[in-house]
């Protein structure tokens, strides 16, 4: 049976990963190659890495980075953050990379979605969508949540597939952080709408939280940052706990 | 000395550089002539397999491939190259296992693609599974699928349907997953095949 995937995300500024980690038996907590490599050793079962770098020494500084974990992990990961056109995807499949994740440039022109579904295939190509409540409606939002669209969560994720998203990653920023659980009702309604694997994001506090995203929203993955950077929630740990639920896991 | 066939179907960076992490050593094969120089043959691909199937044709490599005695490994739109026919493209492939590639949509009800860790069960001891439990998890990132047959199949897996994992024929191997992707199960199998004789 396929398993649920638990995937560990890791914000990267200039090849190093910006929030704190808490790992132990970790020479450099900052290196993402030698964290991405724990987290694989783990049990995680995808990576996520969100490079928040916008300069071009930076974009190379990406491209070593992205061929390192290619080189040294053996488990796929996705990289998101500045892809504009697809020149930008077409360096970073060439450097190892398994997917690409792409957010507001999407929103700003969506037949990227479709040129780059046509290029490199679906399966290579996660549309990342951040939403966020506003007066009982879910909307678009851009910048880490700041900017609001005009445009519906919903109908967005539903026009990303059918130009050719492989996958959504969708975060809740009304949960992001508050470490309350995921938006499990959004994540529902959402998964049953389309027919491309969802991935959960937003709300991660607890073993219990995961449980609950995978029974009552189906959901095909899950996603979080700091419960596994600090330590509070260990993959192993975890993965047993789905497992006494019945959740399937690898 | 492991070579893999360089057609021009995607990247193979992955591959490469979990061979190197294995310390199995590689090479390239542009040209009918460098078949010779290894002793085992990956085919690597992803993407359209009617796409995959005209690289090949044009790479002038293809009619060498079905003639190979020695170890051949395909892997995933490489393996579905062994079939006869894909509906993907409405293609003819190289017709070295007599078996046929199929889309998932309209057969299954599950999410296509098919993507992420799924179990897999080698049938009758399958020696690409040495040393790997089975059930063992391996990544999958595929839309079309090798029919399950009892003949040919070496491993099955199901999603909606069973299908072949991994297939057979002679010295001909194929698995629909991404070995490179695999952890560490997908790693013993790159070395189970690097070490593979063919009696």
């Amino acid at each position: 049976m396929l398993a649920k995937r638990i995937i560990p995300c890791l914000d990267v500024k200039d090849g190093r990963t910006v929030k704190g980690v808490n790992f132990v038996d970790l020479r450099d907590a900052g290196d993402p190659v030698e964290l991405a490599w724990q987290y694989s050793e783990q049990g995680a079962d995808e990576l996520v890495f969100l490079d928040i770098t916008a300069t071009y020494e930076g974009r190379k500084t990406t491209i070593e980075l992205v061929k390192a974990v290619a080189r040294q992990v053996n488990i796929p990961f996705t990289i998101g953050g500045g892809i504009n056109e697809l020149r930008d995807a077409e360096v970073l499949l060439n450097s190892g990379a398994d997917k690409i994740s792409i957010n507001s440039a999407a929103v700003r022109n969506p037949s990227l979605i479709d040129q780059l579904a046509k290029a490199f295939g679906r399966q290579f190509v996660v549309v990342a969508v951040d939403t966020r409540l506003v007066d009982g409606q879910n909307f678009v939002h851009l910048r880490g949540g700041r900017d609001k669209t005009e445009i519906q969560t919903e109908n967005w994720i539903k026009e990303a597939e059918e130009r050719g998203a492989g996958e959504i990653l969708l975060t809740s920023m009304d949960h992001d952080g508050t470490k309350n659980g995921f938006d499990s009702a959004l994540l529902k309604r959402v998964n049953d709408r389309i027919q491309i694997p969802l991935i959960a994001s937003g709300g991660a506090g607890s073993q219990q939280h995961f449980v609950d995203v995978f029974q009552q929203a189906n959901v095909d993955a899950a996603l979080a940052a700091s419960v596994f950077h600090y330590g509070e929630i260990l993959v192993p740990e975890l993965k047993d706990t789905l497992r006494k639920n019945g959740i399937v896991v690898r | 000395m492991v070579g893999i066939v360089n057609y021009g179907a995607g990247n193979i960076f992955s591959l490469t550089a979990a061979l190197d992490r294995v310390g199995v050593q590689y090479g390239m094969i542009n040209n009918e002539d460098e078949f010779d120089h290894y002793e085992r043959i990956i085919i690597p691909g992803v993407g359209h397999a009617g796409a995959a199937m005209d690289k090949l044709k044009n790479s002038g490599l293809a009619e060498r491939i079905v003639t190979l005695r020695k170890p051949v490994l395909g892997i995933c739109v490489g393996m579905q190259l062994l079939t006869s026919y894909s509906e993907e493209g409405d293609a003819d492939l190289l017709g070295i296992v007599p078996l046929k590639t199929l889309h998932f949509y309209k057969r299954i009800d599950e999410k296509v693609p098919h993507m992420g860790w799924n179990s897999v069960s080698p049938q009758n001891g399958c020696v690409l599974f040495q040393g790997i439990p089975d059930n063992s998890y391996f990544y999958f990132v595929h839309s079309y699928f090798i029919e399950s047959d009892d003949t040919y199949t070496s491993a099955r897996c199901n999603y909606g349907i069973n299908f072949s994992a991994s297939i057979q024929k002679d010295n001909f191997f194929g698995v629909q997953f991404h070995p490179e992707k695999s952890g560490k199960a997908g790693e013993q199998l790159l070395l189970n095949f690097s070490r593979m004789v063919i009696s």
